[in-house]
C-alpha cells in the first residue's frame, strides 16, 4: 500500500509512438494543400484549430470545475484535464498561422468588403481589425495560460510537498478563473468564429462555444479514462460510481448544449429577419441540411436517450462509445456552423477538411500523451486522495468492469 | 479508525429507547406477532459484510437501516433493480406528448391564430413548454413513484419497536430479517445474526 506507484503506464508511450509520425505525416499533407488552395487550407485549418483547441480550453473549465466542487469524478480526472490543459502552449503555437492567413479567412480584412457596408465601417474601425484582432487573441491565450500555469504548477508542487494549503489556493483561483474562461471564450468565438461572417450576430453564439468546448472536453476526458482504467494505476482507483457520475455531467452538457443551439435557432427564426435568418437558410437546405439533422439526432437525442440510463453510463466500454460519438458530432457541428461561411449553399467538402483535423489531432495527442505520462496519473496528496481510493477499493470486489 | 471512539461515545449516551420499551412492554399482554430479527453494527463495513452474508445464506426478506445512505448495502440485501426510473420515464413522456398536443390543439385546433405569416403548427415555437411538461410530470412521476413504491406515508411501522433502534438516526447500524422469509425460523435466525457479527440480537414484534 505504501509504495505503490501511480506512474503513468507504459501503454501510453504506445499512443505517443503512433500519434506523433501520425500526425507529423498528415500535418505534411495539410502543407502541401496550402500550395495547393490557400483559401482552403487556412478554412480546413481553422476548422480543425476550432475542434482541439475547444478540447484544451474546456479541460481548463473541467479543471477549474472540478477545484470548485470537489467529489471523486473530478478527483480521477484531474491529471487527464491537467496534461490537456498543458497544450495550451501548443494551441498557441497553432494559432499563429490563423493570423497569418486572416487575409483569407476573414472579411474584415478586405477595405473594399468593409466599405459595401456602412454598418460595418464603424465595427470595423472599433473591433473588426487585425491589430486588435491579435491584442484580444493575446489576451485570451494570456489568461488560458496563466489559469493553466498555476492550477498545474499548484498541483505537482502539493504532490511534492503534501501541503494541503495548495488545494485551497486552487480552489480560490477556479472561481473567478471560471468566470474568466466563460468571458474569453465569448469573445474568443466572436472573434474568430462568428467574425467570419461580420455583418451577422448572435449574442448567445459565445454560450454556443463556452458549452461545446466544455463538452467535447468531457467527451475526450471520458474516453481517456475508459482507455487509462484498463491499466493500472487507474485500474484500481477508479469505479464504476465515477463512471457513473461522468456520464451524468456528460449528459447534463449535452443539455446544456441543446439548449443553446437550440434557443439560438428559435429566436432567430421566431423573428425571421432577413439579416438573421440568412445565417441558417444555407444551413438547412440540401446536404448541409442533413448535417444539420444528423446533428439534432446524433448530437442530441441519442446521447439525451442513452445517458438516461444508470447501467449504460456505469460501464465505461458503453459510455466510451456515447462520448466518441459526440466528438464525431462536434466536428460534424463545428464543420456546419463554420464552412458555409465561404461555400453558401453549394455543399462542398475538401480533402484538407478532412486531413486538418485528424493532422492537428495527432500532433495535439501524442503531446498531451507526453505530458500526462510526466506526471503521476493520481494526485498523491490531495486530501480527498484516501476517500476515493476507498470508495474505488470498496468497489472492486462486485465491479463489473 | 474511529469505531472505537464511536462506541464509547456511544455508551455514555442515555437510552432514547427507553419510551420504546414501555409502550412495547405494554404490547406484551396481548400475545405479540413477530415482525422479524434485528442485529445491531457498531459501523457501516460490518453491516455491509453481514447483509452480504445474510444474503448469501439465501435469506431474501431482509432490510438494513444507517444513520445515512451507504450505496453498497442496498445491493447487499439484493435491492438492485427498482422500477422507479421507468415510472420517471414514463411520466416524462406522457407530459412531453401532453405538452406539445395541448399547444398543437390550441394553435391548430381550437384557436387558430396567424403570428407572423407562419404556420399553425409552428412545433419549434412549442418546444420550449413541451420540455418545461416533460421536466414537470417527470418531476411528479418521481415524487409520487417514489411516496408509492416506499408504501409512504407510514404512520406505524414495526422496527420502532426494537430496542435501540431510535439510534439509526445518529451512529448505530441494523440489519432485520423478517419473519416471513421462506428461510426464516426463529432460533435459527437468531444464532446466524450472532455469527455474521451483530450486537444486541433481539425480536422485533408487530
Amino acid at each position: 500500500m505504501m509504495h505503490v506507484s501511480y506512474n503513468a503506464p507504459t501503454e501510453l508511450k504506445r499512443l505517443q509512438q503512433r500519434a506523433l509520425p501520425l500526425g507529423a505525416v498528415l500535418f505534411a499533407i495539410l502543407v502541401v494543400g496550402f500550395f495547393l488552395d490557400r483559401g482552403q487550407f487556412f478554412r480546413s485549418y481553422l476548422f480543425a484549430f476550432s475542434f482541439w483547441a475547444g478540447i484544451s480550453v474546456g479541460s481548463l473549465a473541467l479543471l477549474m470545475l472540478q477545484h470548485l466542487t470537489g467529489g471523486g469524478w473530478g478527483f480521477v480526472i484531474r491529471r487527464v484535464l491537467e496534461a490537456a490543459t498543458r497544450t495550451l502552449p501548443l494551441m498557441l503555437l497553432l494559432f499563429l498561422p490563423i493570423i497569418a492567413g486572416a487575409h483569407w479567412l476573414y472579411p474584415w480584412t478586405h477595405a473594399e468588403e468593409i466599405a459595401k457596408s456602412p454598418a460595418l465601417v464603424e465595427k470595423a474601425r472599433l473591433y473588426l481589425n487585425l491589430q486588435f484582432f491579435v491584442v484580444r487573441a493575446a489576451i485570451y491565450f494570456a489568461i488560458w495560460l496563466a489559469l493553466a500555469f498555476f492550477l498545474n504548477r499548484w498541483s505537482i508542487l502539493q504532490d511534492r510537498t503534501a501541503d494541503p494549503s495548495f488545494s485551497k489556493r486552487m480552489r480560490v483561483l477556479s472561481g473567478p478563473g471560471f468566470v474568466l474562461f466563460v468571458f474569453t471564450v465569448t469573445f474568443a468565438s466572436i472573434d474568430w468564429f462568428m467574425s467570419l461572417d461580420p455583418e451577422w450576430s448572435s449574442t448567445i453564439y459565445g454560450f454556443i462555444f463556452v458549452a461545446s468546448w466544455a463538452l467535447s472536453a468531457l467527451a475526450f476526458v471520458i474516453a481517456a479514462l475508459a482507455l487509462l482504467t484498463k491499466y493500472d494505476p487507474l485500474k484500481t482507483v477508479v469505479a464504476p460510481l465515477h463512471f457513473h457520475d461522468l456520464g451524468k455531467l456528460l449528459l447534463a452538457l449535452v443539455m446544456l448544449w441543446s439548449y443553446f443551439a437550440f434557443s439560438q435557432f428559435l429566436i432567430i427564426w421566431s423573428g425571421n429577419l432577413p439579416e438573421e435568418i440568412r445565417w441558417y437558410l444555407p444551413r438547412i437546405k440540401g446536404a448541409w441540411g442533413a448535417i444539420a439533422l444528423a446533428v439534432v439526432v446524433l448530437h442530441f437525442a441519442f446521447p439525451f436517450l442513452f445517458l438516461l440510463s444508470r447501467s449504460l453510463k456505469r460501464n465505461p466500454h458503453k459510455l466510451v462509445l456515447v462520448a466518441g460519438l459526440i466528438l464525431v458530432m462536434r466536428l460534424l457541428d463545428l464543420l456546419w456552423m463554420i464552412t458555409p461561411n465561404f461555400t453558401g449553399e453549394h455543399f462542398h467538402i475538401s480533402w484538407m477538411e478532412i486531413v486538418a483535423p485528424l493532422g492537428m489531432g495527432g500532433l495535439w495527442l501524442a503531446f498531451f500523451g507526453w505530458q500526462l505520462s510526466k506526471r503521476p496519473l493520481v494526485a498523491i496528496n490531495d486530501p480527498q486522495f484516501e476517500s476515493v481510493l476507498e470508495q474505488g477499493h470498496s468497489h472492486e470486489a462486485h465491479s463489473v468492469v | 479508525m474511529s469505531d472505537e471512539k464511536r462506541e464509547s461515545f456511544s455508551e455514555t449516551e442515555p437510552h432514547e429507547a427507553d419510551e420504546l420499551h414501555l409502550s412495547v412492554s405494554r404490547r406484551h399482554r396481548t400475545a405479540p406477532a413477530l415482525y422479524g430479527i434485528m442485529g445491531e453494527f457498531n459501523n457501516p463495513s460490518d453491516l455491509v459484510a453481514a447483509a452480504r452474508r445474510t444474503y448469501e445464506a439465501g435469506y431474501r426478506r431482509i432490510n438494513g437501516y444507517s444513520p445515512y445512505p451507504i450505496e453498497e448495502l442496498s445491493e447487499a440485501i439484493g435491492f438492485t433493480r427498482t422500477s422507479l426510473p421507468l415510472i420517471v420515464l414514463i411520466g416524462g413522456i406522457l407530459g412531453g406528448l401532453g405538452g406539445f398536443f395541448m399547444q398543437y390543439w390550441m394553435e391548430v385546433v381550437a384557436y387558430p391564430l396567424n403570428v407572423g405569416g407562419k404556420p399553425y403548427n409552428s412545433w419549434p415555437a412549442f418546444i420550449p413548454i413541451t420540455f418545461e411538461c416533460t421536466v414537470l410530470v417527470a418531476a411528479f412521476a418521481a415524487v409520487l413513484g417514489m411516496l408509492v413504491l416506499n408504501k409512504l406515508p407510514q404512520p406505524y411501522h414495526p422496527v420502532f419497536n426494537a430496542p435501540n433502534f431510535a439510534l439509526a438516526t445518529r451512529d448505530r447500524f441494523f440489519l432485520v430479517i423478517e419473519a416471513n422469509d421462506p428461510r426464516f425460523s426463529h432460533d435459527e435466525t437468531k444464532q446466524f445474526l450472532n455469527t455474521v457479527g451483530a450486537k444486541n440480537v433481539s425480536d422485533v414484534e408487530i
